[in-house]
C-alpha cells in the first residue's frame, strides 16, 4: 500500500456539484502534480461534511483541518501553503458552527454512550460505515465462535434487562423461547415507542439501525428463530424508510437470507407498520397488529416466548434492548456488567423534555442519580424556577418530588418510588405546575389510548378522569381523593395489560406527594400553582397606568377604565384567556387564586 | 357533507394496486388499509367492501380494524390535515394555549372537519420530535417551537 503524508477529503453531494467541485479536485490535483506533491497528498472524495455548508469545503487529515468556501483561483496558494510550507490557510478556515442536532448535542458530563455511540456519527444509510465501527464483528464472534447457548449465557452474565420498561432479563427471555416446543419461531423487535416524550428508539433506528438489526439476528441465532419482523410505528417515516434500507443493504452482503456468513443458520427480516394504536406497544396487542387484526391485548400466560405471533413461540424485545447486543457479544459481558446497579446494569436511554435547560437525548448509567441527570447532564431549571417533580416512565409513570431527587435511577428504585423506568421518558416540571391539571392530563392519554376490550381500564380511566376535571373545575367533593384511590387500586389489580395496570401511576403518585394541591382546589376552590382556568382570576393592581391596551386586546372587552387611570376586570366577563397579562407593559396584571 | 374522493381517483383501482402491492392474506389487511388511506384520503364504504371481498375476510373484520386505528379514518378528511401534537412534553412547553389559539383560527374543534372541507383537526399521539416542542403537522410538513403568534402565517401557507 502506498503511504501518503497527507488526504484530502473533498466533499461531494449535489449541492457542491453543482458549485463546481470536479473542477475543483481536478485544479488541486494539476497543482500538486505542479508543486511535486502528488506522491506525497492523496485527494479523496467524501460525503457532505458541514450540514450548511458556505461554499465548497475539505478536510485534510492528519491535522483534521476543516476547510470552506474555496474557490478554484485560491487552489495555488492552498497547495503552496499548507502542503509545501505546512502553514494553516486561516482565511479559509470554517468557522466553529453550534451543533445543530436539537435532539443529541455532544456527550455531556456524566453522560456514557453506549447505544448512541453511532448516533450523528455515521451515516445511517451506508453498511459500510457501520462496518468500519466493527459493525457485524460481534455476528462474525458468534456464527464462527459460540454455540446458542453460549450467546444466551453471555446475555444473562451481562444483567441486561429489557429497556421497554418492564425489565425481564433479556437472556432469560431468550432462554424461554428457545426451551419452548416448536420448529417455527419468531423473533420481533418492538419499536411501536408510544410513550409520550419518548423518542429513543426513533432517534437510534434513524441513526445506527445497524445495531439493531445485528443484535436480532444474534438474538434469532440464540433462540432458532428463521423469520423477524421489526413493528415500527407509523408516526416515524424516517426510521421505517433507514430500516429498509438498512436491511436490503445487509442482505445485498450475505448478512440476511440462506446460510449467514457461510454458516448453516437463515434468517429473514421484514418492517411491519403500525397504523396509530398507543396499545400496540404492549407485546400481545402488537402481535394482533402484525397478524392484520384489531391491536388489542390478550391475558398472559401463556407468555409469547411459549405462544406467540400465529400461536408459535415468540421471543420480543425492544429497540434498545437489541441495541446493546452487538456490543455485550464484542467487549463481553463483564464489560458491560462493569456499569450500573448491582441489579440494573450497563446504560440507559432518557428523553428529557419539559422545563430543563438541556432538553434532548441522553445515556447515562444505570444508578445515576435523578439529581444528576437533571441538573448536570439537563442543565437544570429552565428560566431559574424551582424543581417541582419529574415524571418518568412515560404515562403509566409516576411524578416524583425533589426529596427522590437524590435516588439512583435504576429498576427497583424507581419502581419502589412509585414510578417505572418505562422507556425512558423524562419530563420535568418546574413550580408553575399544577400537578392535579398533570394528573388529569396523563388520564386524558390514557383514557383515550385504551384499547376498550376490558372493563376497569375502558370505564374506570375515565371515571378517573371525570373526577379530576371537576377537582379542575371546582366542583371537586370532599369523597374525590378516597374515590380515587379505590379507583386506581381497583383498575391496577384488575386491568388486562400494562397499560391499564400503570393508568393510574401519575393519580397515585401525586395523590401521595403532593395531597395538598388536590385539598385546595377541592376544600379552598384555590389552583396553588394558578394553572387550572376556572379557579383562577386576573386583577389588576396599582403599577396600571392606564394605557388601554389590555382593555383594547380583551376579546370579551371584560377590561373597563378611562385613560391614566386604574383599569378594572369585571370577573363575571372574563374568560381567563391570560392576553391582558401577556400585554401588560408595566406588570400590572396579576394572577390570583 | 364531503363525499369527494382525494384527486378524484377510482376506489377499485386503488385497492386492486394494493393489494397487489402488499397480498392479499390477513395479515397484509393493515398495510393495505393505510395505503388506501392515503391515496384516498379516507377509506369510503365501497373500499372497504372491495378489500373484503379481495381478501376474502368479512366486511366486520375489515371495520373492525379500519376503526380502530387512529391513522385510518372511516370519514372523509379535508383538503389539509392538521395534526396537533397534545402530548404530555409539547403540553409543558405550552401546547395547550398553541391549540386554543389554532381552535379559535380555524373554529375547529379536535377531531371536526370546517363545513368548506378544507381543514381537518386532529390531536395525534407523540410524534417523538419532542426537542422543539409543541409540535404539529400539517399533512406531512411538521411545525416545532410553535407559538400562537406564528400560526396564522403557517396557515397561509395552506390557504389558497
Amino acid at each position: 500500500m502506498k503511504f501518503y503524508r497527507s488526504h484530502v477529503l473533498v466533499s461531494i453531494d449535489p449541492a457542491s456539484v453543482a458549485k463546481g467541485v470536479h473542477e475543483l479536485i481536478d485544479a488541486l490535483q494539476d497543482e500538486l502534480v505542479t508543486q511535486g506533491l502528488i506522491g506525497e497528498v492523496q485527494v479523496l472524495e467524501t460525503s457532505q461534511i458541514s450540514e450548511h455548508p458556505e461554499g465548497l469545503e475539505m478536510v485534510v487529515y492528519p491535522e483534521g483541518v476543516h476547510y470552506t468556501g474555496i474557490q478554484i483561483d485560491d487552489v495555488p496558494y492552498l497547495v503552496e501553503e499548507h502542503f509545501l510550507k505546512g502553514r494553516v490557510v486561516k482565511r479559509f478556515l470554517a468557522k466553529e458552527t453550534k451543533p445543530s442536532d436539537e435532539e443529541l448535542g455532544p456527550p455531556k458530563s456524566k453522560e456514557v454512550r453506549v447505544v448512541l455511540r453511532n448516533c450523528g456519527q455515521i451515516d445511517p444509510e451506508n453498511i459500510e460505515d457501520y462496518i468500519i465501527e466493527d459493525g457485524y464483528q460481534a455476528l462474525g464472534k458468534v456464527l464462527s465462535e459460540m454455540t446458542p447457548e453460549q450467546v444466551i449465557e453471555e446475555v444473562i452474565t451481562s444483567g441486561l434487562r429489557g429497556r421497554g420498561g418492564a425489565g425481564f432479563s433479556t437472556g432469560r427471555k431468550w432462554q424461554f423461547a428457545k426451551s419452548a416446543p416448536g420448529d417455527v419461531k419468531y423473533l420481533i423487535c418492538n419499536a411501536d415507542e408510544g410513550d409520550p416524550g419518548a423518542f429513543m428508539n426513533r432517534r437510534v433506528l434513524e441513526s445506527d439501525p445497524h445495531s439493531v438489526i445485528e443484535g436480532m439476528v444474534i438474538a434469532a441465532y440464540a433462540i432458532g428463530c428463521n423469520q423477524g419482523y421489526v413493528y415500527c410505528r407509523a408516526e416515524y417515516p424516517l426510521a421505517v424508510k433507514r430500516l429498509n434500507t438498512a436491511i436490503k443493504q445487509a442482505r445485498a452482503i450475505g448478512l440476511f437470507g440462506n446460510n449467514i456468513l457461510g454458516s448453516d443458520f437463515s434468517f429473514d427480516l421484514e418492517v411491519r407498520i403500525g397504523a396509530g394504536a398507543f396499545v400496540c406497544g404492549e407485546e400481545t396487542a402488537l402481535m394482533a397488529s402484525i397478524e392484520g387484526r384489531r391491536g388489542e391485548p390478550r391475558p398472559r400466560p401463556p407468555f409469547p416466548a411459549i405462544q406467540g405471533l400465529w400461536g408459535k413461540p415468540t421471543n420480543i424485545n425492544n429497540v434498545e434492548t437489541y441495541a446493546n447486543i452487538p456490543q455485550i457479544i464484542s467487549r463481553g459481558a463483564a464489560w458491560f456488567a462493569s456499569m450500573g446497579t448491582e441489579k440494573s446494569k450497563g446504560t440507559k436511554t432518557f428523553a428529557i423534555a419539559g422545563d430543563v435547560n438541556n432538553t434532548g437525548l441522553i445515556e447515562v448509567p444505570l444508578g445515576i442519580t435523578l439529581r444528576e441527570v437533571i441538573y448536570d447532564v439537563g442543565g437544570g431549571i429552565k428560566n431559574n424556577k424551582n424543581f417541582k417533580a419529574v415524571q418518568t416512565g412515560g404515562p403509566m409513570g409516576g411524578c416524583l418530588p425533589a426529596q427522590y431527587l437524590d435516588m439512583p435511577v435504576d429498576y427497583e428504585s424507581l419502581m419502589s418510588a412509585g414510578s417505572i423506568m418505562g422507556s425512558g421518558g423524562m419530563i420535568v416540571m418546574d413550580e408553575d405546575t399544577c400537578m392535579v391539571d398533570i394528573a388529569r392530563f396523563f388520564m386524558d392519554f390514557t383514557q383515550d389510548e385504551s384499547c376498550g376490550k376490558c372493563t376497569p381500564c375502558r370505564v374506570g380511566t375515565r371515571r378517573i378522569l371525570e373526577i379530576l376535571e371537576r377537582i379542575c373545575e371546582g366542583e371537586g367533593r370532599e369523597s374525590d381523593i378516597e374515590t380515587l384511590e379505590m379507583l386506581c387500586r381497583q383498575i391496577k389489580t384488575t386491568s388486562l395489560c400494562g397499560l391499564g395496570q400503570g393508568a393510574p401511576n401519575p393519580v397515585e403518585s401525586t395523590l401521595k406527594h403532593f395531597r395538598s394541591e388536590y385539598e385546595a382546589h377541592i376544600r379552598e376552590k384555590r389552583c396553588p400553582s394558578k394553572v387550572c382556568r376556572k379557579l383562577i382570576h386576573y386583577n389588576i393592581v396599582d403599577a396600571c397606568t392606564g394605557c388601554l391596551v389590555c382593555a383594547r386586546n380583551c376579546p370579551v372587552n371584560a377590561i373597563t377604565g378611562e385613560r391614566r387611570q386604574l383599569h378594572v376586570i369585571d370577573a363575571e366577563l372574563c374568560i381567563r384567556c391570560g392576553i391582558c397579562e401577556q400585554v401588560c407593559n408595566f406588570n400590572a396584571v396579576e394572577v390570583w387564586s | 357533507m364531503i363525499t369527494n374522493i382525494k384527486n378524484g381517483l377510482d376506489v377499485s383501482t386503488v385497492v386492486q394496486a394494493a393489494v397487489s402491492q402488499h397480498g392479499a392474506t390477513h395479515e397484509d389487511l393493515i398495510p393495505i388499509l393505510l395505503s388506501v388511506n392515503e391515496q384516498l384520503g379516507y377509506l369510503p364504504t365501497e373500499a372497504l367492501s372491495e378489500i373484503s371481498h379481495s381478501l376474502r375476510l368479512a366486511h366486520s373484520e375489515i371495520m373492525a380494524v379500519a376503526s380502530f386505528y387512529r391513522m385510518l379514518s372511516t370519514e372523509p378528511r379535508g383538503k389539509h390535515v392538521i395534526q396537533f401534537c397534545e402530548s404530555a412534553p409539547c403540553h409543558v412547553m405550552g401546547g395547550r394555549q398553541v391549540l386554543r389559539a389554532l381552535q379559535e383560527e380555524l373554529n375547529l374543534e379536535p377531531g371536526q372537519t370546517s363545513a368548506d372541507g378544507q381543514w381537518t383537526l386532529l390531536e395525534i399521539s407523540c410524534p417523538g420530535i419532542c426537542g422543539v416542542g409543541p409540535v404539529m403537522m400539517i399533512d406531512e410538513d411538521v411545525y416545532g417551537n410553535l407559538v400562537p403568534e406564528r400560526l396564522s402565517e403557517i396557515l397561509a401557507k395552506y390557504r389558497e
